[in-house]
C-alpha cells in the first residue's frame, strides 16, 4: 500500500477508530515509514495538545455544592417515591393491565399535546421554516447531516397539496424534520422521529380536544410519521396517502 | 457526581457565558434524573449525558443563533488526513495555549463541539454521532474539517501577533 493510503487513514489511526486488523498493519508500517511516523506523532502531540487546551473551564466549588444539594434533593424524593412505590407493589400488580393501559395513555396524551404545540408554535412562528422551497429535491437535501435518519417525500404536482419546506426540531431530547404542506389556506405539518426516541401513537387517527386540530400517525421502517392541521380527516387522508405512497 | 467537571467544562465552551453554563449544567443533570427510566442499559452513559447536554443548548436561544452559522457542504469534505503541522507543532510554549484556546473559540460551534467530544473528551465517533445526532460518516468529515480550521486559526493568530511584535 503507497504511503498517500496510509496516511488518509493516520487520523483515524489517532483517534483509535482503525479495526484491529488495521491497527496492527499501521504499527507495522510506522515502524518502518519515518515519514509517516513523524506525522502521526506530531498528530497525537495535537490532540494532547487540544486535550490540555480544552479543559479550560472549573466549576467554582459554591456552584458545585448548589448542584449536589438540588441533585441529592431530588434522588431523595425519588427514594421516598421508591418506598412508596414497594408498599404499593401488591396493588399495582392487581391494576397492571390497567395501569400500563393507562400509562400509555398518559404517554400518548402527552406526545399529542407536544405535537400540537410544536405545530402551533410554527403557525405562529415569523419564520415557520428554515428551508423554504416547494422542490422536494431541495427541501429532503437540506436535512443530509441534521438528523440520524432520512425519509422520502412525494411528488405533489397535480395535486391539491403544496410544500413549503422544513426544520429540525426536537422532541424528547431526539431531533426530528417538521416538513409544512400548505391546503389552500391551511397549514400542515408533518413530523418525523425515531419510534425509539418519541415512541409511537400506534396508527392513531384524532382529533384534538378542544382545538380543531386533526392528527393521522402511522410508523415505517422505525420511524413515527404524524400529520397534523386544521384540515378535514379526509384531507389528511390524502396527504398520508401521497406520503405513505413515497415510502 | 459522574460528569460534573467534563460538563461544565463542555457547557462553558458551548454557551461562552459562565451563567449561561451553570444554567445549562443545571437543567440538563435535572433532565438526566428526571429521565433516567429511559436510558437504555448497556448503552453510553457519558455519551446519553453530553447528548442531553447538547440537545438542551440547542433549544436554547444562544444554541439556536450558534446552530444557524452554516458549515461548508459536509458530504464532499476530503478524508481525514492527519498533517504534521499539528497545534502541538505549533506551540513552543506552555503559554501558547491560550493561543489554542482563543483559536477554539473563534472555530464555529459545529466545529468546537466535534473537536471538544473527539480529543478533549476522547468519545469515540459512534458516541460523537449519538450525541450530536448526525451519521459517523459526517462526525469524520467534521473531525478533519474542524482540525483544519483550527490550524488555519492558530496560524493566523502566530502571524498576528509575530507581526504585532
Amino acid at each position: 500500500m503507497p504511503c498517500e493510503a496510509w496516511s488518509a487513514k493516520l487520523a483515524l489511526f489517532v483517534d483509535a477508530e482503525l479495526p484491529p486488523d488495521q491497527n496492527s498493519e499501521m504499527e507495522q508500517h510506522l515502524r518502518g515509514c519515518s515519514a509517516c511516523a513523524a506525522t502521526a506523532l506530531a498528530s497525537i502531540q495535537g490532540k494532547h495538545a487540544l486535550q490540555q487546551a480544552g479543559r479550560k473551564f472549573h466549576p467554582d466549588p459554591a456552584f458545585r455544592a448548589r448542584i449536589y444539594r438540588e441533585v441529592e434533593r431530588r434522588h431523595k424524593d425519588r427514594r421516598i417515591w421508591s418506598i412508596v412505590s414497594a408498599g404499593a407493589l401488591a396493588a399495582l400488580v392487581i391494576a397492571g393491565v390497567l395501569l400500563i393501559s393507562l400509562t400509555r395513555r398518559q404517554t400518548n396524551e402527552q406526545l399529542l399535546g407536544e405535537i400540537a404545540d410544536l405545530h402551533v408554535s410554527t403557525l405562529a412562528s415569523q419564520n415557520p421554516v428554515d428551508v423554504v422551497s416547494t422542490d422536494r429535491h431541495t427541501v429532503k437535501p437540506w436535512f443530509e447531516g441534521k438528523l440520524p435518519f432520512t425519509f422520502d417525500l412525494p411528488e405533489l404536482e397535480n395535486t391539491p397539496f403544496t410544500l413549503v419546506g422544513g426544520k429540525v426540531i426536537y422532541l424528547r431530547q431526539a431531533p426530528g424534520a417538521e416538513l409544512i404542506f400548505g391546503l389552500r389556506q391551511h397549514r400542515i405539518s408533518l413530523f418525523i422521529f425515531q419510534q425509539r426516541a418519541v415512541g409511537s401513537l400506534h396508527g392513531a387517527e384524532i382529533t384534538l380536544p378542544g382545538s380543531s386540530l386533526n392528527l393521522h400517525a402511522w410508523s415505517n421502517n422505525g420511524l413515527e410519521y404524524l400529520l397534523i392541521g386544521d384540515v378535514g380527516n379526509d384531507d389528511l387522508n390524502r396527504l398520508q396517502a401521497l406520503l405513505r405512497s413515497a415510502g | 457526581m459522574p460528569l460534573f467537571d467534563p460538563l461544565y467544562n463542555f457547557a462553558c465552551w458551548l454557551t461562552h457565558d459562565r451563567a449561561e453554563a451553570e444554567d445549562l449544567v443545571q437543567e440538563t443533570f435535572a433532565k438526566a434524573l428526571k429521565g433516567f427510566t429511559s436510558f437504555q442499559l448497556g448503552t453510553n452513559f457519558r455519551a446519553w449525558m453530553f447528548r442531553i447536554m447538547h440537545n438542551t443548548f440547542l433549544n436554547s436561544r444562544t444554541g439556536l443563533k450558534a446552530a444557524m452559522v452554516p458549515l461548508e457542504n459536509e458530504e464532499n469534505a476530503p478524508p481525514a488526513l492527519a498533517s504534521n503541522e499539528t497545534p502541538e507543532s505549533l506551540l513552543l510554549r506552555r503559554s501558547d495555549w491560550q493561543l489554542v484556546q482563543d483559536a477554539l473559540e473563534d472555530l464555529p460551534l459545529r466545529y468546537r463541539e466535534v473537536l471538544l467530544l473527539c480529543d478533549v473528551e476522547e468519545l469515540a465517533y459512534k458516541e460523537i454521532a449519538s450525541v450530536l445526532g448526525i451519521p459517523i460518516g459526517t462526525v469524520m468529515s467534521r473531525v478533519s474539517r474542524a482540525r483544519q480550521a483550527l490550524r488555519d486559526a492558530i496560524m493566523r493568530r502566530k502571524k498576528g501577533v509575530a507581526n504585532a511584535v
